[in-house]
């Protein structure tokens, strides 16, 4: 396929986005009975559930920490989730966004309130049209919010790209499969705090500071979003 | 509960005394080895110690050692890159390397080594992948960039990249003989060409803890520090990747410092590599000497 124009003559993007503007965001939180915190995310056709149990007795028990509690994370695509079939069989990238997952939700949660336990956190891509793993993080901290856990901050991820030169906020999978640059960021927006931060393709240091700047701005509007649907739940539950 | 990401646990022990005096002292702007809190550790460099291999080096940084082999393969290009070579780096940690490390499959940690240095090589387009083509469509070069993490002493990523940059650099294609597309044999024995990049990376990994940036960071530090961002850095003074690991968030005001921090080293660590690139010969040992 062709490099497809990813900025048109007007300046807006394919799908007729400004730079900065991010897509159509859905957030449901509490969607599943089983697990004790839960939330369904969707950024744009990227959607995204996650589920948190715990803190619960860990098994094995030789992984028991006796100071903190354990966080065990897992993100993992859908076979159907992708263009063309997707193995099940966990990929060195899963494997990867797993650990930085977890090490975004560890930089928040106050683990040391529930030694000797484990708090188990899945993430399941069911439908990935570019950002899977900012909205699994988005999703996976709105899940512990849902089950009640101790934190010291929601966090909202977010990617901002480069695509035709130019910065542009929560890329799709087009946008980033020709575009410049992909930078995944987590932010925890009340207490200022960058958990997840990663870098794939090429930027002068000044346009980093820029692609900073734009990242924040899209995960506080993305903050706002989780508030209100975090509300909702509440209300919903005081209304039954 | 296999195949999920968990909190390490096995981790090297170290005394809470010697925590507590690594933090007093960085506290107070010095490191338990008496280095500066912006400078790297020895870094000496072995080339082509590995002759079988197309291009191989061992580099240390203070006691982290990481030999990385480069070996050329033909191959069948990606269908969506059919005129394209084919790139693979792969990271083992093996348990000689370490008390802690264990026999078995790549963990997480060495699967965020090898793919961290992928994307900073992928990215920029280090290496000229489209002209590794043989056949067009058919047969290209497949690059197999394996890293060996023979001792453990902190900051895996910044050794394993300057490794990995120096065995590109020193590979030699070599020669192959084409009678038809199923018939293609290699001649190990004459080796007629380097191997062809665009551009140098290094990694720049800065340590964080509360208000403070440490550079390269060694394994004592590395168990009290708060996070760690690893910065790959090309020559021409371009960000080609990152990555943020560690349990704790950073301030946006710190990370534009450590960014001014790793740009600063990257360029020494470029200079480095200048040097021993232009002088090859002053590196290249007849036996693996390991105390340099």
């Amino acid at each position: 396929m062709e490099k497809p124009v990813l900025i048109r003559e007007d300046g807006l993007r394919r799908d007729g986005r400004r730079p900065d503007e991010l897509r159509p965001i859905h957030i449901e939180v509490g969607v599943l009975k089983n697990a004790d915190g839960s939330a369904i995310v969707e950024y744009g056709k990227t959607k995204v559930i996650a589920a948190t149990y715990g803190p619960r007795e860990i098994y094995p028990k030789h992984l028991v920490l006796p100071d903190r509690a354990l966080i065990r994370c897992r993100y993992h695509m859908a076979p159907f989730s992708t263009s063309e079939h997707k193995s099940p069989a966990p990929s060195r990238r899963e494997i990867e966004l797993s650990k930085v997952i977890r090490e975004a939700l560890e930089s928040v949660v106050f683990t040391e309130l529930f030694p000797r336990t484990t708090i188990d956190i899945f993430i399941e891509v069911l439908q990935a049209d570019g950002g899977t793993r900012t909205a699994g993080l988005t999703a996976a901290s709105l899940a512990l919010a849902d089950a009640g856990i101790p934190m010291r901050d929601l966090v909202a991820g977010v990617a901002v790209g480069k695509i035709d030169g130019v910065l542009v906020l929560d890329i799709d999978e087009i946008e980033d499969e020709y575009g410049e640059a992909d930078m995944p960021i987590g932010y925890a927006a009340s207490i200022d705090e960058i958990v997840l931060l990663q870098l794939n393709g090429v930027l002068t240091p000044d346009e980093m500071k820029e692609a900073i700047k734009l990242a924040k701005k899209g995960a506080e509007q993305i903050y706002k979003l989780m508030k209100e649907a975090l509300h909702r739940k509440y209300l919903r539950v005081l209304e039954s | 509960m296999k195949n999920v990401s968990i909190t390490p646990t096995k981790q090297p022990i170290i005394p809470s005394i010697k925590k507590e005096t690594i933090k007093r002292l960085l506290k107070k702007g010095e490191r338990i080895d008496g280095r500066s809190l912006d400078s790297y550790r020895s870094i000496n460099i072995l080339l082509n110690p590995i002759p079988k291999a197309e291009g191989s080096a061992l580099v240390k940084i203070g006691n982290t050692m990481v030999m990385t082999g480069v070996k050329l393969e033909i191959g069948t290009p990606y269908s969506d890159r059919p005129n394209e070579g084919i790139l693979q780096v792969h990271a083992e940690f093996v348990p000689l390397a370490s008390p802690t490390f264990e026999p078995g499959p790549p963990d997480e940690d060495a699967i965020e080594v090898a793919r961290v240095i992928d994307r900073s090589l992928r990215e920029p387009r280090a290496i000229k992948l489209e002209d590794l083509v043989l056949i067009p469509g058919k047969k290209v070069w497949l690059i197999f960039n394996d890293l060996y993490l023979l001792d453990y002493d902190g900051n895996v990523v910044d050794a394993g990249m300057l490794s990995t940059i120096l065995a590109l650099n020193m590979a030699k294609i070599p020669y192959v003989n084409i009678t038809s597309e199923e018939n293609i044999t290699i001649d190990r024995s004459t080796r007629i060409k380097p191997l062809p990049l665009n551009l140098n990376v290094v990694t720049v990994t800065i340590g964080i803890f509360e208000e403070d940036l440490i550079v390269d960071p060694c394994l004592e530090e590395e168990l009290v520090l708060d996070s760690k961002i690893t910065f790959a850095i090309d020559e021409y003074n371009r960000i080609v990747g990152l990555q943020r690991t560690g349990m704790k968030g950073i301030k946006t005001a710190l990370f534009e410092k450590a960014m001014e921090l790793a740009l600063s080293k990257g360029r020494e660590l470029h200079e480095l590599l200048r040097k021993v690139l232009n002088n090859p010969e002053n590196y290249i040992k007849r036996n693996l000497v390991i105390e340099f």
